[in-house]
């Protein structure tokens, strides 16, 4: 899956994150998280955004988080609907997003 | 008689009583007062026309102890005010003692970067200044107290007051103050009077100067020095900003009402009751759902102490609280009822928590409704540092009142932002888990083991109580176990508990500020 255009999920709000993903210029993969909790709870944070984006099979694309410190499941479903609109996907694949 | 005479008088009692022969004799009615003979002149003697004026009056020096008080909150203008003059002055080497500071105190920093402050005693610490002390800005440790310990240290004579600039609302011009009249009330002087009371020289900021005599008299003129006029005191308005604030959060709402429940089913709930909430959202909120119970039940309380909120002020107007006990105005409603009920009294923080007075008020409490930053398994709590080990909050009146009250119940979610609040450990001490009875969380109740009679009455209401294990599991099965903080060796602050004694220190966190 590639980042084709320029999306946003989440928030600012605390517990919540803000994902912004847009089309990479290299064709590479970028991540960039900052966090209010990247002290205690970074490595985690880190951890799940690689996971969620390995499963969707995501190629390409700058991937942009500012977490205010949300739960895992918020961190999974907030990348995944960036990316899925990023990727301006019409065809869902459950069996990724779970 | 002449002076003749009056000096043979002398000479005879020394002949009959040797040790009177040191009296001094009569020698004019100005002969020996402290201020001059000019009786209209002396009238005014305090006003002083510009805040220079009054610190070089009182005769401060490099390397002394100044003092502030924390009654205006975010709004205060008179702290960084003063400081910021006593730097321009030339003054070095100097040690604060305010009984807290806030947010608003960030310009502080420079201060202590250029060795004008090298020494601080508070109750708390907020924002850019905390974040600077904890990350290695002082050489001294910052002395962290409570409300009552502060009056405590001042009494064994460990703070020496030299000199106390305080704000208030209003003075006359010899100095008799109050927090209720003027455009800037904020209410109770409870910190400010003990101030007043020990320190060497005193100097009042009020942006009102009212007719002689002011009343009430919260701030007596035989403890005041000088008086200074200024633009302004304090942005009122500000004073419920931040911890003092009033919560719409649904979730702080339910833990709110969870914390009234326990009231209601605790045992203490009587015809007569007592109770203090602090401050912290879901703590001030639990006032709103006890209302409902008192009415209820046919219940009204005795008094409530504290610091007061619009809601306990409330409760008091409905008479469903006789008397108000308040050492600190937490909004402006609070601040007019101080000024307008004859029940609403004004006590100063010795009346109110110091263990070494000869009577305070939370001896006299029952429920305490107060909050945490973390609660560990020991039911011992932190309200001072955040869980990155940064300081971040104030010791107040928390471990005074939960080792007074007969029933302490600890306010706060499971989890802030993903940290856990329920911990093993606390990151630092500040008052003790025997004080602690029960903790109220938005995902269940926990009893200190060491009150099972407590734990079966709130289980046969059928509230949801359960270990405090089960709520450390809960909240880790949620967030995840976080990382430890980093801290270097060094030492950057001192956690005293109410008697004096160290309960706990802070150490540097490790790396840069940001």
């Amino acid at each position: 899956m590639r980042i084709i255009t320029e999306a946003v999920a989440g928030s600012l709000e605390s517990s919540d994150l803000l994902v912004k993903v847009s089309p990479s210029r290299d064709k590479t993969l970028e991540i960039y998280v900052t966090s209010d909790v990247i002290e205690q709870f970074g490595t985690q944070i880190r951890h799940v955004v690689d996971d969620t984006l390995k499963r969707l099979a995501v190629t390409d694309g700058l991937i942009v988080i500012e977490d205010k410190g949300a739960l895992d499941y918020a961190i999974r479903a907030r990348v995944q609907t960036a990316v899925l609109r990023g990727a301006a996907c019409k065809e869902l694949n459950w069996e990724q997003l779970s | 008689m002449e002076k003749g005479q009056i000096n043979n008088l002398i000479q005879e009692l020394s002949a009959q009583c040797p040790d009177l022969g040191s009296l001094q004799s009569f020698a004019g009615a100005g002969s020996n007062v402290l201020h001059g003979n000019d009786i209209l002149q002396n009238r005014r003697r305090k006003l002083c026309a510009s805040l220079e004026e009054a610190i070089q009056r009182t005769g401060l020096e490099d390397g002394m102890t100044i003092s502030f008080h924390h009654a205006f909150r975010e709004g205060d203008k008179v702290i960084n005010m003063v400081m910021g003059t006593l730097a321009r002055l030339g003054f070095r080497n100097l040690t604060l003692a305010s009984s807290s500071l806030l947010n608003t105190n960030a310009p502080l920093i420079e201060h202590i970067k250029n060795g004008v402050i090298t020494k601080i005693y508070t109750s708390g610490l907020r924002g850019k200044l905390a974040d600077a002390i904890s990350h290695g800005l002082m050489d001294t440790p910052v002395h962290i107290h409570s409300h009552g310990g502060r009056v405590h240290l001042l009494q064994t004579g460990e703070i020496k007051i030299d000199v106390a600039f305080l704000a208030v609302s209003s003075s006359d011009v010899f100095g008799n103050a109050n927090g209720t009249r003027g455009r800037s009330p904020c209410g109770s002087l409870g910190y400010a009077k003990v101030d007043a009371g020990y320190a060497r020289q005193v100097v009042l900021l009020t942006d009102e100067i009212v007719a002689f005599p002011n009343t009430p008299i919260s701030i007596s003129q035989d403890r005041v020095d000088c008086v200074v006029k200024i633009d302004e005191v304090g942005d009122v308005s500000q004073i419920s900003q931040g911890a003092a604030r009033t919560t719409h959060d649904p979730r702080e709402l339910l833990i709110a009402r969870s914390a009234a429940d326990v009231v209601e089913f605790s045992g203490y709930f009587k015809q007569g009751f007592s109770l203090q909430t602090g401050s912290g959202g879901s703590s001030i909120a639990a006032t709103r759902f006890l209302e409902k119970k008192m009415i209820s039940n046919g219940i009204t309380a005795r008094f409530a102490l504290g610091g007061i909120t619009s809601s306990i002020v409330e409760l008091h107007e409905k008479g469903l609280i006789d008397v108000l006990v308040d050492t600190q105005s937490f909004d402006s409603v609070a601040a007019e009822s101080l000024g307008k009920s004859v029940k609403h009294l004004e006590v100063s923080t010795n009346e109110y928590a110091n263990p070494s007075s000869k009577g305070a008020f939370c001896d006299q409490l029952d429920v305490a409704i107060l909050s945490a930053l973390e609660i560990d398994t020991g039911f011992n709590v932190n309200v001072i540092t955040g869980s990155n080990g940064m300081i971040r909050g104030a010791s107040g009146g928390h471990c005074d009142v939960a080792a007074a009250a007969c029933l302490t119940i600890v306010v706060a979610p499971l989890i802030r932002c993903r940290i856990p609040t329920v911990v093993k450990r606390v990151t630092t001490l500040v008052t003790p888990g025997e004080s602690i009875d029960v903790l109220v969380t938005d995902h269940g109740i926990a009893v200190n083991p060491a009150r099972p009679e407590l734990d079966a009455r709130l289980r046969e209401a059928g509230l949801q109580v359960m270990t405090i294990e089960e709520l450390y599991n809960r909240a880790v099965s949620l967030s995840g176990v976080s990382e430890p903080i980093q801290f270097t060796d060094r030492i950057v602050g001192v956690i005293r508990y109410r008697d004096g004694s160290v309960i706990d220190v802070v150490r540097q966190v490790k790396g840069c500020l940001p």
